[in-house]
C-alpha cells in the first residue's frame, strides 16, 4: 500500500484534523510521514495495526526531536509491517513547556522502553505508561540532556564534568606549522 | 672493624652495626629486605586482574588474554571477583552512572592494588570528552598506577603496562612504606 492511501486511510477512518500535512517524502525526507493530533496517537496506533490493510505490526522507532525556535518538540514514530511490506512516518507536535501525549506501549509493546528513552533524554512525558522511568542516564540525573539547552552539571557526585586542557596546564610551546625556526629565535632559542 | 685489615666482604660499619664482628665467610643481608624481596617477588607474578570491559578496549584485553597476547605468561589470570583481584584493568568509555560502580569495585578490593587506566577514554575522556555522561578520566575518581594510551591500545601496550606495574611491585618496601622508594619509614615492623 503506498504511503498516500495509507494516510487518505487514516483521515477517512477519523473525523475532525486527526491525521494532516501529509508528506510524500520526495522532497528530501526519506520517509514519507504526515502529523498527527498528539491526544489520539493511541487511536491512531490501535487502528494502524489492526485494521487488515494496514497491519502494522512493527513499531520501529520512537524518537523526539527538540526545536527550540518553534517552541516544540516533536516525537517521532516510525512504523512498519511485515506482513504488507510498507512503512509509514507518524509524526506528533507538543508544546515544549509542557510535552505529553498518551502512550502507544499498549498497542506496541515495544514503545515501552522507547518512550522511556525519549523521556529521559527529552523529558516528554507518556501518559498511561506503565513504568516511566529513566532508561539510560542515572536515576537521580537531573535534566534532559537532548534539549538544546541543557547545561551540564559542573559535578555529578563530587566527579568533576571538565578536565583541564594539558597543554594550558603545563604551558606548552606548540611551535607554527608556518615558521618554526621564527618563533623559536624570538623566543631566544637557536 | 680493625681498620688494618681490608675485607670488602663486610659490610661498612655505618651500614649496619649489628653485622660489625662478621669476617666474610657470609654474604649477610638485612631480613627485611629479603622479605621485602619474596614478597615482591611473589606479588609481582601473580598479578590478578579483575574481569572489567567497558568498550571496545575489553575486546583489546581479551586479545590481551589469548594465546598470542598470553597475559598469564607473566602470572597474570582474570578473576571474576574484586576481592581476589590485585589489578584494576578500567577498559573502555567510562560513563558517570557506570563510575560510581568503579569507585565502589575499587573499595571492595583488598590492599595491595593496583590500577591501569587503559585507553584514551578512561584516560582523560578521549573521543567523548565533551559528551555530557562521560567521565572526564577514572583518575577522578580512583588513583591509577600506569595509564595506557591508545584507541585502543594493542595488546603489546597493554602488556608492558602490566610490566610497569611488575617494577612498582618489585620497587617497593613493603614492610616499610607501601610506596615508598626512598622514603623514610616511620615505624619499622621489625625494628
Amino acid at each position: 500500500m503506498k504511503a498516500e492511501e495509507i494516510f487518505e486511510k487514516v483521515r477517512a477512518k477519523f473525523a475532525g484534523d486527526v491525521a494532516t500535512g501529509f508528506n510524500d517524502g520526495k522532497g528530501g525526507d526519506r520517509d514519507a510521514w504526515f502529523l498527527v493530533e498528539p491526544y489520539r496517537i493511541e487511536d491512531v496506533a490501535t487502528f494502524l495495526k489492526t485494521d487488515p490493510e494496514l497491519h502494522f505490526d512493527y513499531l520501529e522507532c520512537v524518537t523526539g526531536i527538540d526545536y527550540p525556535d518553534d517552541k516544540q518538540i516533536r516525537v517521532v514514530y516510525h512504523v512498519y509491517s511485515y506482513v504488507k511490506r510498507h512503512r509509514i512516518v507518524l509524526k506528533c507536535l507538543l508544546d515544549r513547556e509542557d510535552p505529553a501525549l498518551p502512550t502507544v506501549s499498549s498497542v506496541w509493546p515495544t514503545a515501552n522502553w522507547q518512550e522511556r528513552e525519549c523521556f529521559d533524554l527529552l523529558g516528554v512525558l507518556f501518559d498511561g505508561h506503565p513504568d516511566l522511568r529513566r532508561l539510560l542516564l542515572p536515576d537521580d540525573w537531573e535534566g534532559h540532556p537532548l534539549r538544546k539547552d541543557y547545561v551540564e552539571a559542573d559535578e555529578y557526585h563530587g566527579i568533576p564534568t571538565t578536565r583541564p586542557n594539558p597543554i594550558e596546564l603545563f604551558a606548552i610551546k606548540v611551535p607554527s606549522k608556518a615558521a618554526p625556526l621564527a618563533d623559536a629565535k624570538k623566543e631566544g632559542g637557536p | 672493624m680493625d681498620g688494618s685489615k681490608l675485607n670488602l666482604m663486610v659490610p661498612s660499619a655505618g651500614y649496619d652495626a649489628r653485622y660489625a664482628d662478621d669476617q666474610g665467610s657470609v654474604i649477610t643481608t638485612r631480613v627485611d629486605q629479603t622479605i621485602n624481596w619474596l614478597l615482591n617477588w611473589g606479588r609481582s607474578n601473580s598479578i590478578w586482574y579483575m574481569l572489567f570491559g567497558l568498550a571496545c578496549c575489553a575486546i583489546e584485553l581479551m586479545q590481551t588474554g589469548g594465546p598470542r597476547g598470553d597475559f598469564e605468561r607473566f602470572g597474570s589470570a582474570p578473576r571474576p571477583s574484586p576481592r581476589s583481584s590485585d589489578l584494576f584493568i578500567i577498559a573502555g568509555t567510562l560513563t558517570y552512572k557506570m563510575a560510581l560502580r568503579v569507585r565502589r569495585l575499587f573499595d571492595q578490593m583488598s590492599e595491595p592494588r593496583y590500577v591501569i587506566s587503559m585507553g584514551s577514554c578512561s584516560n582523560c575522556g578521549g573521543l567523548f570528552q565533551y559528551a555530557y555522561s562521560v567521565c572526564k578520566g577514572v583518575d577522578q575518581i580512583i588513583p591509577v598506577d600506569v595509564y595506557v594510551p591508545g584507541c585502543p591500545p594493542r595488546p603489546e601496550a597493554l602488556l608492558e603496562g602490566l610490566l610497569k606495574i611488575q617494577e612498582q611491585i618489585k620497587s617497593e618496601r613493603y614492610l616499610q612504606y607501601r610506596y615508598g622508594v626512598g622514603v623514610t619509614p616511620e615505624v619499622s615492623l621489625l625494628g
